[in-house]
């Protein structure tokens, strides 16, 4: 067998998810000095993961990642296969006989679950379901929220609880000549919302959020930051995370949230409250959430390291709609290690381990390698962190046998059945919602399932 | 909106922020990094990333930093791409020291 590497014979890699961390594990693979053959499998039709799906529809100029991943798809040495579900439609088996190494970039596809009771009632979501739905995700486009009542809590205080708050709280008029799903500015139309609780477990210096998120609820249309100055009142170590010199993000939050509480209420016909040091206990209601029952935390521990614990003290409120938003968790895949716990694939500088041993052939990178954490150019220095300990192992990759020929594979997944998508047909669906979306002067309009793409690519 | 890096990057250029770039807006030249204002999605990514805190929204920076919006955006778009990491500056940990970090 001749020597891997060359340009008659590339390594081939298979990337899994085609969001933000596996474009930049493509992107790096392709700038390093080693021929490589990138074939980066989706189990959507439309590749870009969470700049999709996830980043909220006002905030178009971080989509703009879009056009850095769109150039790296159009290399010679990448090919796009969408529609297909590893661990479905080809097992992570199959593709490691048919590539040298195989890195997961599939993100955190699910929430962590408050684990209370009540949790399940009708009226309490994930933001996971309410981002994909107001998206147009295929997965979420059927959801229905109840959005009759005046109260709607939020629980978490990153900048996913912060996307999710802000939607509630736009009007219409400041969200329809956004990307936002048709659907969704319809039902959003409709919203009763008047009171928007954000909720956070810790304290108002431990909020998550990044600066740029909530400095946008002082500037909403119709809709007043509300904070009470009682719950600013910081105890000894979280006045000590706020003097230290590199916690300057943290300080630029709470002076935030001081200067909405010393702010006087523009009268607006909705509000958002920040609350801290609470978490809901229990979600109350017959058939569907009626109540929420909130405990009152307080901070122990070092500064930097505090946690909170209930003080026994509760209340309970009316709500008709709860959100949680309290971390993201990964969904196994067949045939590859799982640490249930963190939710992740375990991995050591992206190499999958398995019992502590490294699993020859398979690495990750994103979310599902190092929890969901950052934003999305943090991804970029995660992925070049995996490739660089890839590209450290390709000696030993260079010597497993695979079956090179593409249409072996293309048999393979032909023959379960399954119609894939290839980047050029992917863009014949982008510019029709593009195009679409110029009709209702949006920057697109989002086929929101599988069958409406699958009509553009059978259009003459 | 823009955001800029400001002259405590001068003598440093660690480049820390240059890795969680999604767009590769960074240029540099033999002192520091500038940002294309063109290019960046101010997505904030490498603020905190700083080591020497340089970076800055235009929502929210020291007054006498404004003239770096302007050398930013005049600078940066004729320099060559920084798109990885490169050594530090000779000097860059004291000059991190007297600047108080």
């Amino acid at each position: 067998m001749s020597e891997s590497g060359t340009i008659d014979n590339p390594f081939l890699v298979a990337i899994v998810g085609a969001g933000p961390s596996g474009f930049y594990a493509a992107e790096a693979l392709l700038k390093s000095d080693q021929h490589v053959r990138i074939r980066m499998f989706e189990r959507l039709p439309s590749p870009y993961g969470l700049v999709r799906s996830g980043v909220a529809p006002d905030h178009p100029k971080l989509k703009q990642a879009i056009q850095v991943y769109s150039k790296i798809a159009d290399s010679n040495d990448f090919s796009f296969i969408g529609n297909v579900t590893v661990g479905r439609d080809i097992t992570v088996e199959e593709l490691c006989a048919h590539h040298h190494a195989v890195i997961f970039t599939c993100g955190a596809e699910t929430d962590r679950r408050l684990g209370i009771p009540g949790e399940d009632l009708a009226g309490s979501y994930t933001a996971t379901e309410f981002v994909g739905w107001y998206n147009g995700h295929p997965d979420y486009r059927d959801r229905e929220f109840d959005l009759s009542h005046e109260t709607a809590v939020i629980i978490g205080q990153g900048n996913v609880a912060a996307d999710v708050s802000r939607i509630l709280a736009k009007t219409v008029d400041e969200l329809k000549h956004t990307d936002i799903a048709r659907h969704a500015l319809d039902a959003l139309a409709a919203s009763r919302i008047r009171d928007i609780y954000v909720i956070g477990r810790r304290g108002p210096a431990q909020a998550k959020f990044t600066a740029k998120e909530l400095r946008e609820f002082g500037e909403l249309e119709d809709c007043d930051p509300v904070v009470a100055a009682e719950e600013l009142i910081l105890n000894p170590a979280s006045q000590q995370e706020l003097e230290e010199k590199t916690n300057i993000g943290s300080k630029k939050i709470y002076d935030l949230f001081r200067e909405f509480s010393e702010r006087a209420s523009g009268g607006k016909s909705r509000r958002v409250h920040f609350q801290f040091l609470r978490s809901p206990v229990e979600l109350i209601g017959e058939s569907k959430l009626e109540r929420v029952k909130i405990e009152k935390n307080r901070l122990s521990g070092e500064a930097f390291n505090q946690s909170a614990r209930g003080t026994g003290e509760t209340c309970e409120f009316e709500a008709g709609i709860l959100f949680r938003s309290i971390g993201y968790r990964g969904v196994p895949i067949a045939g590859v290690p799982f640490d249930e716990r963190a939710g992740v694939f375990p991995n050591t500088q992206g190499r999958i381990m398995d019992d502590g041993k490294i699993v020859p052939q398979l690495y990750t990178a994103g979310w599902i390698k190092r929890g969901p954490s950052g934003i999305i150019g943090t991804n970029r220095a995660c992925s070049v962190e995996t490739v660089n300990s890839l590209l450290e192992d390709l000696g030993t990759l260079s010597s497993v046998e695979i079956n090179t020929d593409p249409q072996d594979l293309q048999q393979l997944i032909d023959n379960r059945g399954v119609r894939t998508i290839s980047f050029d047909e992917w863009q014949r669906i982008d510019v029709a919602e593009v195009a679409r979306g110029a009709e209702a002067n949006k920057p697109r309009e989002k086929f929101t399932s599988i069958e409406e793409m699958f009509a553009v690519l059978s259009r003459p | 909106m823009t955001t800029f890096v400001t002259d405590n990057c001068k003598g440093c250029r660690f480049t820390d922020c240059v890795t969680v770039c999604p767009v590769e807006c960074f240029h540099y030249d033999d002192d520091m990094l500038y940002i294309d204002p063109d290019v960046c999605i101010d997505c904030s990514a490498c603020i905190p990333e700083c080591p020497v805190q340089a970076i800055y929204e235009d929502a929210d920076y020291p007054e006498d930093k404004e003239e770096w919006i302007a050398i930013n955006a005049e600078k940066a778009p004729n320099l060559p791409v920084c798109d990885s990491q490169m050594d530090p500056l000779p000097g860059a940990e004291e000059r991190k020291a007297e600047l108080g970090f």
